[in-house]
This record gives C-alpha cells, structure tokens and sequence, in this order.
C-alpha cells in the first residue's frame, strides 16, 4: 500500500470535489482560491483516499490484462480457486485524519503504510468479524508530515448489511 | 470566512442536507475520483448474485467525504486539525443524508482556539450511518 509519488493535482482534486458534491471554489477555481486563506487550491478532508489511485499494487483496481472479479458475461469474472476477490473483500470500519497541513495543488506527497492493532468481535448478522488498524503517513516534497491516516477495516463471514 | 472563538460556545449545532436521493452515478463518480472500484459499490449484478447484498451500496469514504462539506463550510477553508468516523451503517441508493456538528469543547493549545466537534449523519429513516468528531483551528 507505499505510494511512492501521489502528485495532488488541480483536475484530479476538481474531480474528487465533485464526486462528493462539494462545489466549494477552493478546489475547482484557481483564481477563486487566491483569494482564500489557504491561498491555493487546496485538497478536501478525504482526499489523499485517493492516493490508492498511485498505488502500483491496490486490489480494488482493475489491471491491465488481469482478470478481474467484477462482472463480465458472467457475474464475476474470478477464476475458480484464483481467490481473486471473493465476496468483495473488507467493508471499511473507522477513518481518522490528523491534518499537520492540508496539502495543495502541486503537492508531491509520498505514503507509507504501517499496521496498527488487530483484533476480534462477534457480529451479530455477519458472523465473526476480524478487525484491522493501517497507519498511513503522508509527507510532502520536503519530507514534511502533511497527513497521518488512521484505517479500521473489517472483514466478514457473510455479507453484513447492518453492521460495519 | 473562520469561525470566530467568540462568537461560538459549546453546544452550537450546524447541520445541512448532504443528499437527496443518492443516485448510482455519483457512487461510480466516487469510485473515479478516489480510485476505490471495489464492485461492491457500482456492479449490482456482481453484488446481487455473487456478494450476496441487496444491492450496490456507496463507499463509507463517500459519506466521509460529503459529511467533510458540513465541516469545512462551516469553520472555513484549510481550518480542519482532525476529522475521525466510524461508518455504522451502509448507505443505499435513494438514501437522502443529513449531517450534523455540534461543538462539544472549546479549549486554546499554544495559544491558538480550538474547537472539538461531534459529527453525525443519519439517513432518511433516522439511521446513523456515520458518527465521528472533528476539531479546527478558530480564530480568536
């Protein structure tokens, strides 16, 4: 899950914005955004989520030539025994962020991924549930801490409509 | 455009429509933008016969992202020092979300005023589907 180089860009934070039905200037209009605090365009609370995008080895991305688990002609394009993707992976549990700056337009982060805790738990309709904590440190071009992302993940039995 | 520390007191309450009938579409626009295109989220037929869900549902980061609006319009631009959830039930296509802040503590660190928030957003039947808090940089 390292990310060598997330460049934050202006068109890709424009389009994170949007997705989240944020039309903020801040983060479509450069302009509009000197005249800001931050003086820039600057990137949304979630954003640097989307460092998945610049992670050369993340499973929820369809590769090129590889199978992929999603539907096709048939409802899911796994291979038998390929293990690939089972019943979608994890659902997400917690995220927290600690923002030590919000990164900007320009911004060339890096991101190094430590695991936190495991544990656990009983679920009361997806059977066991098996909790994982990520740690993800963003810094930015001068080896500043920008970002510190904290990540709970769960894994379940069945799926879990309720709960998780 | 920041929130004042004299002019806010613990208690105080901001809270907005996040959406109103959450559609496929902005769920796959999600999955563009944050490159997160797990099926589960924007292929009903994989999630339907092969994951076993009713069907497709929106990424918790989504809600995340749209309840982060709630917080940034309300205490200004680049003001956010945290901002944590947990994700306590899916949201659907169709769902309408509304969230909620409300200042829970006022303290200054380092002679900068902060405020702590708790954040909630629920869905169009009451259900809490995410529940967290927050603190930013105010000024004086």
């Amino acid at each position: 899950m390292a990310v060598d180089r997330f460049p934050v860009e202006y068109s890709h934070i424009m389009m994170f914005a949007r997705s989240v039905g944020d039309p903020n200037p801040i983060y479509h209009d450069p302009e509009a955004a000197k005249a800001t605090e931050p003086g820039a365009v600057i990137a949304p609370p979630t954003f640097v989520q989307s460092s998945a995008q610049f992670d050369p080895d993340y499973v929820l991305r369809p590769k090129i030539g590889a199978p992929w688990f999603g539907s096709g002609k048939n409802p899911t394009g796994a291979q038998p025994g390929s293990g690939g993707g089972g019943n979608g992976g994890g659902l997400h549990a917690e995220q927290h962020y600690e923002y030590h700056r919000h990164p900007q337009a320009g911004d060339v982060l890096t991101a190094t991924v430590k695991p936190g805790k495991s544990w656990e738990k009983q679920g009361r309709r997806g059977g066991k549930l098996l909790f994982q904590e990520t740690i993800t440190e963003y810094r930015d071009q001068n080896g500043d801490l920008v970002v510190t992302a904290r990540g709970i993940g769960v894994r379940t039995e069945r799926p879990a409509t309720a709960e998780a | 455009m920041a929130l004042k520390a004299s002019e806010l007191k613990v208690g105080d309450s901001f809270s907005c429509t996040l959406v109103e009938d959450l559609k496929r579409t902005q769920i796959v626009q999600y999955a563009g933008a944050s490159g997160d295109y797990n099926p589960l989220h924007t292929d009903e037929i994989f999630t339907k016969e092969v994951a076993g869900y009713p069907s497709v549902f929106a990424h918790g980061m989504l809600t995340m992202g749209m309840t982060g609006r709630l917080l940034t319009d309300t205490v200004g631009d680049g003001r956010l020092t945290r901002y944590g959830v947990r994700f306590t039930a899916q949201v659907w296509p169709g769902d309408d979300l509304f969230a909620t802040a409300t200042v829970t503590a006022m303290e200054t660190v380092d002679g900068t005023p902060i405020a702590e928030f708790s954040v909630e957003t629920k869905n169009q039947d009451g259900v809490v589907v995410l529940s967290g808090s927050a603190a930013a940089r105010l000024d004086p």
